[in-house]
């Protein structure tokens, strides 16, 4: 198993990995124990497929007093953001986690959670969205939330997501942040699977965490902390019209800008006490590319195999895996995707009506006016929890390799796995 | 037990609603809001609000009349934000952590409209109620979408004319009945529920002292007369609802939770009209002072709808006699 870039350890390798513990976790166990481990105020949240084992270990570990946390079983998903945001504002850490339509349900509540700055954590187990219903694996829920305001992590592995959900916590309250953080794990590919997952013990995530901050703001009795306070009273989510609105709208812009420069520093202190290092974008075998694919999720594991395997028959295919989307590191993936000619963005998402997917169409939109630049291909796979087996990736390079060959990129999306396409 | 808050003694009590907010002229909404404060200030407060028009017309931005912390996030979720503000309470006060976990207990207030507690925030409030959690919720109860522009909710009463149930040739105002919130919320077993008349400001002190001086879930119903919306003069906004009691259209009582059956109780002029029958006034008396009933009057007289909301309303009020064991 690969856990995070280097596949190595980082700094003092026997010192880092002496007080670790390996256990077998599934995706939403990694989510559930690191959150123990993190030991929130407030855990408010609602059962849905893939999401449930997050709720129910998180229960267990409520009942048998192995946290201090008040959970509250909401009747709802937008309960469950709701109440979230009621003791966040409050001053509590607050978690929950949902999957597709519950994030759907949440909706409205996302950017009222983001625009009031609150640093909430949220597990996405990804799921497709309805309709047709359907509980398996694809981004278009967290996909559709991209415009919410919050910070978006996608996992490749229960390790990955095991440490996503601790270092969440310090990117959500960094001080230049404050903003809310989804940690996005695959439904069933990575919430329901197996996984070798090193741990580190309670106390060394506790002084990672540390205790929460909040921005100081000037408010109508006075200057205090951005929380629900009797001492220092906030109107916290006022009526806000057309002569302030835009300036608020802003600050949401600024701090997610800035994040990206402050979310490697948290990646930095993780790499320093874990031994693993993330990045937000993870090239492979891209130094001598000639065709690449770039995208996000467990999906990355079976275009990494596929990599080995082409590389193995001569074909100098390279892949780079997207970890942070939101915001979106253009500048590193610039640099990962280096002189490659031909790029392919592989998607489990859909914007109906669109030219591309959204990532493809983010990717187009910041290489416009470059003057070197891949030719780009979008592929769409996986809608529904289809499996996105080493066949359809080999497609997908096939295909790359047909443009790089012909120059020519004759359909800007194509759907892989799919009958009658 | 609750020690009585005298009128004479709120009024000493700093305001923490305070005036310059933009509620319309004879809106009945800070007159009963100030003394749920009032009722509130020996206490730490927190309050949460859904949308509607206390929320819009008091914390215009970056001007309030709050000086108490308040938190407003959307329009059917103020019993799902006040459950996670007494969550964060409870848990801080278990870590002994941030400046709330000092207080012994707290006030949770929700306000809501009817719109934001019969209809859309029906489903959060009773969520909020099942679990338990320590917190008032008050509704205030002008009978229709007013912030929106006097639209019918679950809260409008019979035949009432709204702009989305307006009286026209055919139909005659709103063709439902208002819902029975109070009778469903009881259903949830909390300890306590009350309905309250801003012309009987005692009554208001007294019932909101003893909502937060019980632990747990607690409904108040607070009548809040709309002079835009109900269509009558904005210096009527109290005779109108002293009708309302005098009529039985909204009448007063409590219901508390005593060896884990809910007693009903009624209170002030409810229970004289319960003592003296005749004192009851005709409905039509409370109807002829708004526009929103004007078509039941002219151009011709609907016997037969106005007969229908008495009928109606002498059913509620025998009803609730019954619960109250009279």
């Amino acid at each position: 198993m690969r856990q995070g870039v280097s596949g190595a350890v980082y700094g003092d390798g026997e010192e880092v990995m002496a007080k670790q513990r390996l256990m077998g976790l599934n995706g939403d166990e990694a989510v559930a124990y690191a959150t123990k481990q993190v030991n929130p105020d407030v855990v408010a949240a609602y059962p849905i497929t893939p999401q449930t084992i997050i709720v129910e270990r998180f229960s267990e570990y409520v009942a048998d007093g192995e946290v201090e946390t008040e959970f509250v079983a909401v009747e709802s998903e937008h309960s469950a953001l709701s109440c979230s945001v009621g003791a966040s504002a409050a001053g509590a850490r607050a978690f929950t986690a949902t999957a597709a339509n519950g994030l759907a349900l949440m909706w409205e509540i996302l950017y009222i959670a983001s625009s009031l700055r609150l640093p909430i954590v949220m597990a996405i187990a990804n799921r497709a969205l309805s309709g047709p219903i359907n509980i398996h694996n694809d981004h278009s829920d967290s996909m559709g939330a991209r415009d919410s305001g919050w910070i978006q992590i996608y996992c490749e592995n229960a390790q990955e997501v095991y440490d996503a959900s601790i270092t969440a916590w310090r990117v959500a309250e960094h001080m230049k942040i404050q903003t809310p953080v989804m940690v996005c794990l695959d439904g069933f590919t990575l919430s329901h699977t197996m996984e070798n997952v090193m741990t580190l013990p309670d106390e060394e995530i506790q002084k990672f965490i540390g205790e929460r901050g909040f921005l100081t703001v000037e408010g109508h009795m006075g200057e205090g902390e951005l929380r629900l306070n009797p001492e220092m009273p906030l109107t916290m989510g006022p009526l806000d019209l057309q002569d302030f609105y835009f300036e608020h709208k802003m600050h949401q812009v600024e701090a997610l800008k800035d994040s990206l420069e402050y979310i490697k520093d948290v990646d930095e202190e993780w790499a320093k006490l874990s031994g693993r290092k993330y990045e937000y974008v993870e090239p492979y075998l891209m130094e001598d590319a000639e065709m690449a694919l770039i995208g996000m999720g467990s999906m990355m594991g079976t275009i990494r195999h596929m990599v080995d395997e082409l590389r193995s028959e001569g074909v100098k295919a390279g892949m780079i895996k997207l970890r942070l989307f939101r915001p979106l590191p253009v500048e590193a993936i610039k640099k990962a995707v280096g002189d490659v000619p031909v790029l392919g963005v592989i998607e489990k998402a859909i914007s109906f009506g669109a030219p591309a997917s959204p990532l493809m169409e983010e990717l187009m939109t910041s290489y416009y006016h470059d003057k070197e630049k891949p030719m780009m291909a979008n592929y769409v796979v996986g809608l529904g929890g289809r499996d996105v087996s080493p066949d359809i990736i080999k497609q997908a390079y096939t295909s790359l390799e047909k443009i790089k060959e012909t120059g020519k990129v004759e359909r800007l999306s194509t759907y892989l796995g799919v009958r009658g396409e | 037990m609750t020690e009585r808050l005298t009128l004479k003694q709120a009024a000493k009590i700093p305001d923490t609603l305070m005036s310059g907010h933009r509620l319309c002229a004879g809106c009945a909404h800070p007159i009963v809001g100030r003394m749920i404060m009032k009722a509130a200030a020996d206490r730490p407060t927190i309050v949460t609000n859904a949308t509607g028009c206390l929320e819009v017309a008091t914390t215009i931005f970056p001007f309030t009349s709050w000086k108490v912390p308040w938190l407003h996030t959307a329009f059917e979720n103020a019993a799902a934000n006040a459950s996670g503000i007494e969550a964060a309470f409870k848990a801080m006060k278990r870590k002994g952590k941030g400046p709330l976990a000092k207080y012994d207990r707290i006030n949770v207030i929700a306000y809501a409209g009817d719109g934001g507690t019969y209809d859309i925030g029906f489903q959060a409030l009773s969520g909020a109620l099942e679990r338990g959690h320590d917190f008032t919720y008050v509704l205030m109860d002008n009978e229709a979408y007013m912030n929106t522009g006097i639209q019918r909710s679950g809260g409008t009463p019979l035949a009432a004319a709204t702009t989305t149930s307006p009286a026209g040739r055919v139909i005659p105002g709103k063709t439902e009945r208002k819902k029975p919130i109070d009778e469903i919320v009881v259903a949830h077993d909390i300890p306590y529920v009350a309905t309250m008349n801003p012309a009987w400001p005692q009554d208001v002190l007294d019932k909101s002292r003893k909502a937060f001086d019980t632990v747990g879930p607690k409904f108040l119903h607070a009548f809040i007369a709309c002079c835009r919306g109900w269509r009558y003069d904005m210096a009527d906004t109290i005779g109108i609802s002293k009708l309302a009691t005098q009529s039985c259209v909204f009448p007063l009582f409590e219901v508390e939770r005593i060896d884990r059956k809910p007693v009903w109780k009624l209170t002030g002029q409810s229970a004289s009209i319960a003592r003296r029958p005749e004192s009851k006034k005709p409905v039509e008396e409370y109807l002829r002072t708004q526009g929103r009933f004007r078509h039941l009057f002219r151009p011709k007289e609907n016997k037969e709808l106005l007969t229908a909301i008495q009928e109606g309303v002498d059913h509620r009020w025998e009803m609730l006699l019954k619960r109250c064991g009279l």
